[in-house]
């Protein structure tokens, strides 16, 4: 039997009637297949689900429906060039996915990231941060039937959206970072531009909670709903804000702080109980914690250089090409081959808005990466879903799903 | 991380357990790593289990092609109350590419070393479901072995599922 065989015959094998359980003939387990086409998965996850009536006893998450094996795709590339692959991971957070692998290779080649660099650095990340919490919260509450905050939330992340285009010239992927900082300063407008969103976004978050937090069928769906403690959390390896709800403070950007985190006042928020309800509102007070960050790192923001001034790995100003020949032979090997980074592995873990990505990238001497790898959290983090919604109601599986927040790009890569 | 002289201390402890359990330690850019016996994997976590690393942050494979043993395992784990990270290696050939799961210490071990199956063909011993995770079922191959070919995947429909691209690769 070949292999395809095979596969034909276990897709056949998997039955979606109502099967006996033991139980006698009063009650019977029900297997029932959602996605991986479904509004409420978030992107093509499929789910088998076990049900006993309306009561969820096991789910498997079977994924792998948007695989295009970036990991791979980046060993083709030289480092350089591999950024705009690896950004297309979770795409929700591609500044995030940037600045780990980014954040790797400045490890390997021991390259000092100057001040400005890391305090705009700062400044897109936690926009991406707000971001993909906006789109988060806006698709959220559309599974648990708030239509209008969707609109909301988009309303706000267009303004973020246009602040990226503003700095980089792309709305999505941006290809803002680069090894050894970031790709231009910030244009003329763009602080007074963020000014006015910093400004404006406090006030904002505090609609979407007037609307949500007053409704008593959300409050229903998500109070007390789907707990898992913290201990068990840590043994499905889950951080971020899943981790948060259930009252362990672990950021990464207070644990251990990467990219000038230390400068800034914020604060950590966590849940008490770890039910849907505290892992909405840790996302929702991110939202406030995000803007004092970029508050306080654009009226901070130093001055100087906005990228590192090594020839070997940063291309040289675009002035300088006319004028000097060693600056056009720089730009040349650069542009052809890439520059080489010495031998060697680095693990770079950052806090995504979904918990620790990281990024291990080895280097075999040559200028392709011999190994990227990215710890996403979106696909660690899936698999606690089983154990949060085993024994509780199906419209509450939707829900914890939601709350769960995988992206499924950056699940399957 | 730890430094040099602690990634020395960690070494020794797991020395005095079993003698035979590290292969060797490298201290690098700030990165501290065990390289361990992959039959003692278990013994190994276990112990710096018990010194606080008890949080696994990342699973992954790696291919060290042409290197012999080809293969390795890269577990990196994470003590959140000291914040510090230390790395285990567990090199395996290609022929005998056998580890054990660490799925009974964590649960949450189970996708990564799915993908780690799935992408480099290490088998996991004692994981409750090894199947591919990310790749089709069907697939033939490792695609993330360093002499695994790139390009010119033909997609799969039901219309020429019967062709079986692939084969002879």
């Amino acid at each position: 039997m070949t292999a395809l065989g095979d596969y034909r015959k276990r897709e056949e094998s998997i039955s979606y009637s109502v099967e006996s359980a033991g139980m006698g003939e009063t009650h019977e387990l029900l297997s029932l297949n959602i996605g991986p086409h479904h509004p409420a998965t978030h992107g093509v996850l499929r789910l088998i689900a076990t049900l006993e009536g309306e009561v969820v006893r096991d789910i498997k998450p079977i994924i792998g429906y948007v695989h295009t094996g970036i990991e791979k795709t980046a060993e083709q590339k030289s480092y350089w060039k591999a950024i705009p692959v690896v950004e297309r991971m979770d795409y929700l957070s591609y500044y995030f996915n940037a600045m780990a692998y980014c954040g790797a290779v400045e490890t390997l080649l021991g390259l000092e990231v100057p001040p400005r660099a890391q305090y705009l650095r700062v400044i897109h990340l936690e926009l991406n941060r707000i971001m993909s919490h906006l789109v988060w919260l806006g698709t959220s509450a559309l599974d648990l039937g708030a239509m209008s905050m969707f609109w909301y939330c988009f309303r706000e992340r267009e303004t973020i959206l246009d602040l990226f285009e503003m700095s980089s010239g792309q709305r999505m992927h941006t290809r803002y970072f680069q090894i050894g900082g970031v790709f231009e300063d910030i244009p003329l407008g763009f602080a007074e531009k963020l000014q006015k969103f910093v400004d404006a976004m406090p006030a904002r978050a505090d609609q979407y909670a007037d609307l949500l937090e007053k409704n008593q069928i959300l409050l229903s769906r998500l109070r007390d709903t789907c707990i898992l403690d913290e201990q068990t959390l840590l043994g499905w390896n889950v951080t971020g804000p899943l981790l948060r709800a259930a009252g362990n403070p672990w950021d990464l950007r207070k644990a251990a702080p990467y990219s000038s985190y230390d400068h800034f006042e914020f604060k950590i928020p966590v849940g008490s109980v770890g039910d849907n309800y505290d892992r909405y509102r840790v996302r929702h007070a991110e939202l406030y914690e995000s803007t004092k960050i970029i508050d306080q790192a654009l009226n901070g923001l130093p001055e100087g250089p906005t990228i590192a001034d090594d020839r070997k790995v940063v291309l040289p100003p675009r002035h300088e090409l006319a004028t000097s020949m060693e600056a056009l032979i720089h730009h040349f090997k650069l542009v052809t081959e890439g520059f080489r980074v010495p031998e060697g592995e680095a693990y770079y873990p950052i806090e995504s808005p979904r918990g620790e990505l990281g990024c291990f990238v080895r280097s075999d001497g040559s200028a392709k990466p011999a190994r990227v790898h990215m710890r996403d959290p979106s696909f660690v983090n899936l698999q606690s879903t089983a154990p949060m919604v085993k024994d509780s109601y199906i419209a509450d599986l939707i829900a914890t799903l939601a709350m769960v927040d995988p992206v499924l790009g950056g699940v399957d890569r | 991380m730890p430094d040099a002289a602690g990634l020395e201390v960690l070494a020794d402890a797991l020395r005095a357990a079993d003698p035979s359990s590290v292969l060797g330690t490298t201290f690098d850019r700030g990165r501290a790593e065990i390289q361990i016996d992959p039959s003692k994997n278990i013994e190994v976590i276990e112990l710096l289990r018990e010194r606080g690393f008890n949080f696994l942050a990342s699973l992954h494979g790696v291919d060290y092609y042409p290197e012999e043993p080809r293969l390795g395992v890269v577990y990196e784990l994470l003590d959140m109350k000291e914040v510090d990270r230390v790395s285990l290696k567990a090199r395996v050939t290609i022929d005998a590419a056998k580890v054990t799961s660490v799925t009974s210490i964590w649960p949450g071990a189970d996708f990564p070393e799915r993908e780690c199956y799935d992408m480099f063909g290490v088998v996991f011993e004692g994981h409750p479901d090894l199947r591919r995770i990310l790749m089709p079922e069907d697939f033939e191959g490792f695609p993330q072995r360093r002499d695994f070919p790139i390009g010119g995947e033909p997609i799969l429909f039901t219309f020429n599922e019967t062709e079986r691209y692939g084969k002879d690769r």
